[in-house]
């Protein structure tokens, strides 16, 4: 059907409305990568054949949402309108799992307890969603509907206000629109920082005979999935976001033309964006004459091909017109000469999930959440070390502490916090001595990181800083376009200056070597890779020069990572000679009678690690 | 093994992109999408049907990481190495892989079973170490689960 009003969309919005008032529980099964790896499709049929059994159907609704975040957990399953959150339903048995859920709390109204989270610390357990440690401090505006609704159903969108900031955007002036945007101060979450309403406005003004608006699924930072979340979870919100930004940015004859580029290795993001594309043009939200207004943009999905350099905006233009991903000198603007050379606007998936919400609140109200130069909210990949590791949205500006101890539930294994790494290869470490800072966009740049895309890797005493440095460093090199000199031999000599170091032939003037390569790096690259290669390089330098000394000076890595510097050895104290290590050692280097302490023989060890993962006492050592 | 190319198919692909060069990205996929690589009779095809140089189509196919030149095992093994699973021991999983099939990363087993490769980031960082063999995602993997792994898809049937 399509809708031609505000009347129209109130309309679908109610019967959506209506029918799952109609139902006494809505069981939501989560669909999201993380749990479907645990199979949480198997669960999900599971359980609609036990409802049926039961003869539930008019009573019971099932449905399949995006991810919420906490995939560790998985597969979660959450009742509504009771907020009862279970997680880790039937990994080892769906069948068992399905009949328990539905026997107990479908039919007897009762929880189930193995079914309930339980503090990593405390073992205390919570049945209430928003009262679980992980998202009790979480603000969710971009990831506000995943998890909660059916990416494949444009209803549930509808259902919880979706569209309703379209209808809202199409009958305001498109100036007023960037005014809005302008007002909240929302600046792009794909790295930059750069304030959306200003971007918007050069593209406006910039003339030409068509108009692209581009949304930049790339998500190259190796560690953060958020957009892939949004895309998967919420794929209306961006379609949303997209035609608020087209139509704000559109100006007399030209048309505007949209385009969402999507990483290669998120296949899901791709098929659920092409349904919500399909039934936004069916619904008249998307096409020609959009909500009769006489608005027409629509737009497509291109898969990346898995280029780091790709999600650079120049780089991605060029690959989407078919080219080879090389970025372009930054005097070209985009805004005036982008794809095909025409006037282009690119946003981050996040930037344009949080468009719907700033129109329909206000400009104000999104203000009113955020630090003075960071506004709202913004997602981060909370992953490493920590207890709970997932996707979590918070207002800018909320200490480091919090994000790490409270949300993230602390250390895993009691072990030392020691830093976190933020902004992936273009970031830097933070170490434990700043874990007051107030996170945002200005802070993360002061202390030497970045915001990034929101990796948020958090390490601890068993994590070293040379091997951090260096693992970022071999992936800039190996993802380096090789356009410009500065980047391309600049990387290719820290790689080896760090082949040396980690492999203990590392000398005295390799640091001087490192920070001098940084430093033309920064100044001499076309493009923000090469640019910020230096962060994760001299942040570590900086803040943990000890390190790189213990390496060079010392030939050890004090914390046990870097391959050729250590040994494995066992604990006589702790090991309990259960010779689960003996039988996996794949060099048979393990000695070792039952109940008797074992040895590694060192002549023999090939440093594989595969003791160090199966012992259940932690008593393999590296040093 | 070097697959028989059907220039029929590659043709269609073609067409169904409206043969426009800007499209070149796209029907690499596809067709990459139906031999698990790129072989060179669709390259050359390609070339010829969109009127641009051989040398515009190698260098798309050798930039980007998705695209092979050479044809693949059955099962494509992923071993991610994103910082999440970096941290938690991705490296000694890429080796117990290289060590437990023989081959190097990007290599493929003689008997055209496996192929080994990495790749940066997967989106299922909250389940670090994470490791994808042809469709299926495995989340936290460790090393002395890599063997049994490799057996589950060695023992399926044809
Ligand atoms: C090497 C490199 C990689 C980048 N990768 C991404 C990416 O994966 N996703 C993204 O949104 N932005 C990425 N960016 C930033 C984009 O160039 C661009 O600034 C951003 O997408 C603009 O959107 P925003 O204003 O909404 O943040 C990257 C930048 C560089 C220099
Ligand atoms: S800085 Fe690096 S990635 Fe960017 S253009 Fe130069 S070589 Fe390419
Ligand atoms: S995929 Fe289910 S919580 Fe992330
Ligand atoms: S780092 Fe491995 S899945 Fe993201």
């Amino acid at each position: 059907m399509k809708i031609n009003s505000l009347a129209d969309l109130e309309s679908v919005k109610s019967k959506a409305l209506a029918a799952s008032a109609a139902m006494e529980k809505t069981v939501i099964v989560c669909g999201g990568t993380g749990c479907l790896s645990y199979g949480s499709a198997e669960l999900a049929s599971a359980l609609e054949r036990k409802i049926k059994d039961r003869k539930l159907n008019a009573k019971v609704m099932l449905k399949m949402s995006g991810c919420h975040g906490f995939c560790e957990r998985g597969p979660i399953v959450v009742i509504e309108p009771d907020k009862i959150y279970y997680q880790r339903v039937g990994r080892r048995d769906k069948e068992k799992a399905a009949e328990e859920l539905v026997e107990t709390t479908l039919v007897q109204g009762k929880v189930v307890e193995s079914f309930l989270y339980s503090d990593p610390v405390t073992k205390e357990r919570m049945i209430d969603y928003y009262k679980i440690p992980f998202y009790a401090k979480q603000k969710r505006i971009a990831l506000r509907n995943s998890g909660h609704i059916n990416p494949a159903d444009i209803d549930d969108y509808i259902a919880t206000g979706g569209y309703a900031a379209l209808v809202k955007a199409l009958a305001m002036k498109p100036e007023a629109v960037i005014e809005e945007i302008k007002k909240s101060n929302l600046r792009g979450r794909g790295g930059g920082g750069y304030p959306t309403g200003r971007k918007w406005e050069s593209t406006r003004k910039a003339e030409g005979p068509v108009k692209y608006i581009i949304c930049n699924g790339d998500e190259g930072d190796p560690g953060a999935f958020m957009d892939r979340s949004i895309m998967e979870g919420d794929p209306h919100t961006v379609l949303e976001g997209m035609v608020i930004a087209a139509y704000a940015i559109a100006k007399g004859k030209a048309p505007a033309h949209g385009f969402i580029y999507v990483r290669h290795e998120y296949p899901l993001a791709v098929k659920n964006l092409t349904k919500a594309i399909e039934q936004a043009r069916e619904h008249g939200l998307l096409g020609k004459n959009i909500l009769n207004s006489g608005f027409d943009f629509d737009l497509r999905i291109n898969r990346g091909g898995g280029a780091f350099v790709c999600g650079e905006s120049s780089a991605l233009m060029r690959s989407l017109e078919g080219r080879v991903g090389e970025p372009r000198a930054k005097y070209v603007h985009a805004t005036e000469k982008g794809l095909w050379d025409q006037p282009t606007n690119l946003n981050n998936v996040e930037t344009y999930a949080c468009l719907p919400e700033i129109i329909v609140k206000g400009a104000d109200w999104f203000a009113s959440i955020g630090t003075k130069g960071s506004k709202g909210t913004k997602v981060f990949s909370l992953v490493g070390k920590v207890n709970n590791t997932g996707l979590v949205e918070v207002p800018m500006g909320i200490p480091l502490r919090e994000i790490v101890f409270d949300i993230g539930g602390g250390i895993r294994k009691g072990k030392k916090f020691k830093a976190v790494q933020t902004g992936g290869p273009s970031g830097g470490v933070i170490p434990d001595s700043m874990i007051d800072l107030p996170v945002d966009f200005d802070e993360l740049t002061r202390v030497g990181s970045m915001m990034g895309s929101g990796g948020l890797i958090v390490m601890d005493e068993e994590d070293c800083m040379v091997d951090v440095a260096y693992y970022f460093v071999k992936f800039l090199e190996e993802e380096s376009c090789g356009k410009c000199v500065p980047c391309r031999e600049g990387l290719r000599r820290m790689r080896q200056i760090f082949d040396r170091i980690t492999t203990g032939n590392g000398n005295p003037d390799d640091m001087v070597m490192l920070e001098e390569l940084c430093t033309a790096m920064k100044l001499g690259s076309l493009c923000g890779l090469g640019q910020t290669a230096a962060n994760p390089v001299m942040s570590t330098i900086n803040y943990f020069r000890s390190e790189y000394e213990a390496h060079i000076k010392d030939k050890k890595c004090p914390a046990g990572v870097c391959k050729a510097l250590i040994a494995y050895m066992i604990d006589p104290e702790s090991c309990t000679g259960c010779q689960l290590c003996v039988k996996n050692c794949p060099s048979g280097a393990i000695k070792g009678v039952k109940k008797k302490p074992h040895t590694i023989d060192k002549e023999i060890c090939i440093k594989c690690g595969v003791c160090y993962d199966v012992c259940k006492f932690d008593s393999v050592k590296r040093k | 093994m070097q697959a028989k190319v059907n220039l029929k198919l590659v043709d269609e692909v073609i067409k169904s992109w409206g043969a426009d060069p800007a499209f070149l990205i796209p029907m690499m996929q596809d067709i990459q999408a139906q031999y698990n690589y790129l072989p060179r009779p669709a390259l050359n095809r390609l070339q010829e049907k969109l009127n641009i140089p051989l040398t515009r189509v190698s260098e798309v196919a050798t930039f980007y990481k998705t695209f092979s030149l050479k044809p693949k095992g059955k099962y494509i093994i992923q071993v991610c190495t994103g910082t999440a699973c970096h941290l938690r021991g991705a490296p000694r999983i890429a080796d117990s892989f290289m060590r437990e099939l023989g081959i190097e990363v990007n290599g493929t087993t003689k008997n055209g079973l496996f192929t080994l490769s990495t790749v940066n980031c997967l989106g299922a960082c909250a389940l670090a170490p994470v490791v994808k063999v042809n469709e299926d995602v495995h989340g936290q993997v460790s090393s002395d689960k890599v063997k049994k792994i490799i057996e589950a898809y060695a023992a399926r049937k044809k």
